[in-house]
């Protein structure tokens, strides 16, 4: 119990953080001229020269393999809507505190009704 | 007005493919890990799951999967909010849920399909919010 709320909150932390960092890398870097595989190998190989991105891509790496612990060590009706729920709720405020993004009401709304959703889908 | 409505369009599709490989990739990992079973936590026994992980095909279909989900988030992130795609992102449970009912014939319990409503309804809710709010650098005019 103890083991798998520490892998809980260890795999938060890296998620947002890396989650936030490479939005942040990829607004620097900006979006694709056209959805075509030439277009989208480019912007993909500026990804890779951002110190940015290298910087989230570990904390990702970090949440991936704390992930695959969890799902080795509680069921998978647990893990995957309980992390789930980390982007909606510490997620939308990171993204409002660090990336300055405006969430309306109708945005927080929106946010509320799918983490109760999400919680509903997670008990059943 | 147009370019706004190409924007939701783009949007649209994009979080499609990502939610597609998410939970593609999702159900393939766990797959692969229930094959591979539990992990003790000893640097013995995270060596031996590292090394089962690796050499698991079931383990590497997952990862192109998720490869595929992290190309599709990281484009969605140069243009449109990290508030507006993640909510929206969660209609994946709705979608999982009329595949478990159309293709596998499951019974969903009335508090999951409650559940699958209010996704569905703040997805709606989030939809009609602009999909940025914040400078996006475009590379069409470069």
């Amino acid at each position: 119990m103890i083991r798998s709320a520490l892998g809980f909150t260890l795999f938060i932390l890296c998620s947002t953080g890396g989650e936030i960092i490479i939005t942040h890398a990829m607004k620097i870097i900006g979006e694709p001229a056209r959805l075509r595989p030439r277009e989208v190998l480019e912007f993909l190989g500026r990804a890779l020269r951002n110190p940015w991105f290298w910087t989230g891509l570990p904390l990702l790496a970090a949440s991936f393999y704390l992930l695959l612990l969890l799902l080795s060590w509680e069921p998978i009706s647990l893990v995957i809507p309980a992390s789930a729920l980390n982007p909606y709720v510490f997620g939308t405020l990171a993204a409002k505190y660090f990336l300055g993004e405006q969430i309306s009401p109708g945005r927080w709304a929106g946010v509320a009704l799918v983490c109760a959703g999400v919680a509903l889908v997670a008990l059943s | 007005m147009k370019g706004e409505l190409r924007l939701r369009i783009k949007t649209f599709v994009m979080i499609l493919v990502m939610v597609l490989c998410a939970n593609a990739g999702d159900l393939m990992l766990k797959r692969g890990m229930t094959k591979i079973g539990a992990v003790p936590l000893s640097l013995a026994g995270l060596r031996q799951a590292f090394f089962l992980t690796v050499t698991s095909a079931t383990i590497w279909i997952a990862i192109l999967f998720l490869v595929g989900f992290t190309a599709s988030y990281m484009m969605l992130m140069s243009w449109a909010d990290y508030s507006y795609v993640m909510p929206a992102g969660a209609f994946g449970y709705a979608l999982l849920t009329f595949l478990a009912v159309v293709f596998l014939h499951e019974t969903v319990s009335p508090r999951r399909w409650i559940g699958v409503v209010l996704i569905c309804v703040g997805v709606l809710v989030v939809g009609l919010t602009k999909p940025r709010t914040t400078e996006v650098i475009s590379r069409a005019a470069a």
